[in-house]
């Protein structure tokens, strides 16, 4: 090693670290990056998901037609509904309606045939508990009349809103790319 | 700290005791303040290190447990007190539980000589400089010691690398220390702070262009014989999961931890005095008690931001592999140190008073290249355009 390499080594080190302290020096007065989960955000994060973002799912009984459709979809068997037609009423009843969360796998393919949106993702993700058991969402408490669709626009004060927002959810797997949709 | 048991034995408290009784009862009550300042010096530095490198890293760092994650030091101490302490079936039992506290000697003892302001120092030896060169050595023993007994090839390997590295970075220490020695003509660290001045310019550090490169050789030492990064080979969390200290869990870990960061500040003091001025500040006020706490708050600060510029350099620099370690050390650290105590003893022979507008002449060179350093930083900031924060808890 010549003098000159061993010159230009030392140059080049006190070069290097100078410079080198001179960016992270610069990033000590930079702002953190940091969002600090989940009591100092500005807003709940929940709050700051998409429409269509597949967290915990939930039911809406109201608008629930007991068709069974999100029980066959699902690829793992996490839904399980009891439903039996009245003999008499011709109506669907509805007993058992339970979603094992601690089996779902969040893939969407239940909220996708139900035909009025009452099966649908939430933007909720804080799903841990203490037990498996605790995980299993039973929606129905006691047995009820499924909902019936109208002939016509539904009229119902208290369920239009509900079918309302099923069927934009609907529309929104239709359409994905539709910018209008979300609106 | 003589002069104070004297007193008390003559006529404080302690009159009429055997004088062998009352010694070891100030040294004592000494030693245990000292232990109380360094827990507390090195468990804040542990979280104040922690938000250095989280803001250099753009995170937040530790900030929940206290004002602004003040006492997180605290939280994570009680943590590690009630801790199993589990020692290795296989270990060498007797070595293994004795290292740590080697190693707390070695650090612990080096305290009897760092100063704190004017006669605030335990024992102003006339050999201060030597006894804190040899003293801090014997923590090589115990981190040797620990990654032997351990029976694992990982504590091992650092405990292996920590014997190469303390001792190698020994020597140009040591003779960056004597560049000092040589214009001072004494090793006691009150005297070597006596002979500088409070003004910069009358810093050791400014005395002459070979004082000036010895600060920095003898911080670069100080920094690899303190593991601290980028010369943290001995615990290289990387490739070593823990080093020398891979086994050890508890109070145990805690106190090579508590070497670790309370080492810090040692690096901190010693530069200080020895370079910086000390505790040394204008005579302004005849209350002694006023002056004697000024002058330790002016030897603390300066010696915390040489703490703040080796966290700070922790978080910039990658770790040397092992042959760039040596090489450094041996090819360029140790001729060079040696040119330079020649080029400062001839300076003293040249001038035995000083020589002013050398002094100067430093002073405004150190000037320019800061500020041609806060121009970079500024460079940096403008290029990126970046969202600033200037509060530095934010």
């Amino acid at each position: 090693m010549g003098l000159g390499t061993y010159v230009r080594n030392i140059r080049e080190t006190l070069e290097t670290i100078f410079e080198g302290m001179a960016i992270t020096a610069s990033h000590f007065v930079r702002k953190p990056f940091t969002i600090q989960y989940p009591d100092r955000t500005e807003i709940r994060v929940q709050d700051s998901l998409p429409f269509r973002y597949r967290g915990l799912l939930d039911v809406d009984l109201e608008i629930c037609t007991g068709c069974l459709a999100c029980e066959r979809a699902c690829p793992i068997d996490c839904i399980v509904i009891d439903a039996e037609k009245d003999k008499q009423t011709k109506e669907m009843i509805l007993k058992r309606f339970d979603i094992d969360l601690a089996k779902c796998m969040y893939c969407g393919l239940c909220s996708e045939p139900c035909p009025t949106g009452s099966i649908h993702h939430t933007p909720e993700f804080e799903g841990a508990d203490y037990s498996l058991e605790s995980l299993v969402r039973r929606f129905v408490k006691a047995p009820l009349v499924a909902y019936k669709p109208p002939k016509g626009p539904e009229t119902d004060p208290e369920v239009a809103p509900i079918l309302a927002r099923g069927l934009r959810y609907l529309d929104e797997f239709a359409s994905p790319g539709d910018p209008k949709a979300g609106e | 700290m003589q002069q104070f048991a004297d007193y008390l034995l003559d006529e404080g408290i302690l009159a009429g005791l055997p004088k062998s009784l009352g010694y070891a009862l100030v040294i004592a009550f000494f030693a245990f303040v000292l232990l109380n300042f360094i827990m507390l010096v090195a468990g804040v530095t542990s979280w104040l290190e922690r938000r250095v490198w989280a803001r250099i890293q753009s995170r937040v760092g530790p900030n929940r447990v206290g004002p602004q994650g003040a006492i997180q030091w605290l939280a994570d101490g009680i943590k590690n007190i009630m801790k199993e302490d589990i020692v290795p079936t296989a270990a060498d039992k007797p070595l293994f539980k004795a290292a740590p506290y080697l190693a707390m000697i070695g650090f612990f003892g080096a305290w009897a000589c760092v100063p704190f302001g004017d006669g605030l120092i335990i024992a102003d030896l006339n050999v201060g400089v030597l006894y804190i060169t040899a003293v801090t050595g014997l923590v090589v023993v115990g981190i040797l010691m620990a990654g032997w007994s351990s029976n694992n090839k990982w504590a091992l390997l650092g405990g292996m690398r920590s014997a190469a590295q303390i001792v190698s970075y020994e020597i140009p220490a040591a003779i960056a220390v004597n560049a000092v020695i040589v214009l001072t003509g004494t090793l006691s660290m009150q005297g070597i702070i006596r002979a500088q001045g409070w003004a910069p310019w009358n810093w050791f550090l400014f005395d002459n262009p070979f004082t000036f490169v010895a600060f920095f050789i003898f911080f670069v030492a100080l920094l690899a014989e303190g593991n601290r990064t980028p010369f943290d080979l001995p615990e290289a969390e990387s490739e070593l999961v823990a080093g020398a200290f891979t086994e050890y869990s508890g109070l145990r870990s805690l106190l090579f931890f508590l070497v670790e960061w309370g080492n810090l500040y040692i690096i901190g003091a010693l530069c200080t005095s020895l370079f910086l001025g000390g505790w040394q500040t204008p005579h302004f006020t005849d209350n002694g008690f006023v002056l004697g706490l000024v002058q330790f708050v002016v030897f603390f600060l300066k010696s915390y931001f040489l703490v703040f510029v080796a966290m700070w350099i922790r978080a910039t620099l990658p770790r040397v592999r092992v042959d760039q370690l040596m090489s450094l050390c041996w090819k360029y650290l140790v001729p060079i140190s040696f040119v330079n105590l020649l080029g400062a003893m001839l300076w003293v022979v040249a001038f035995p008073h000083g020589f002013l507008p050398a002094r100067l002449g430093m002073f405004l060179f150190g000037i320019m290249v800061t500020i041609y350093f806060l121009m970079r930083v500024a460079f940096h900031l403008r290029r990126a355009r970046p969202e600033m924060s200037w509060n530095p808890i934010a």
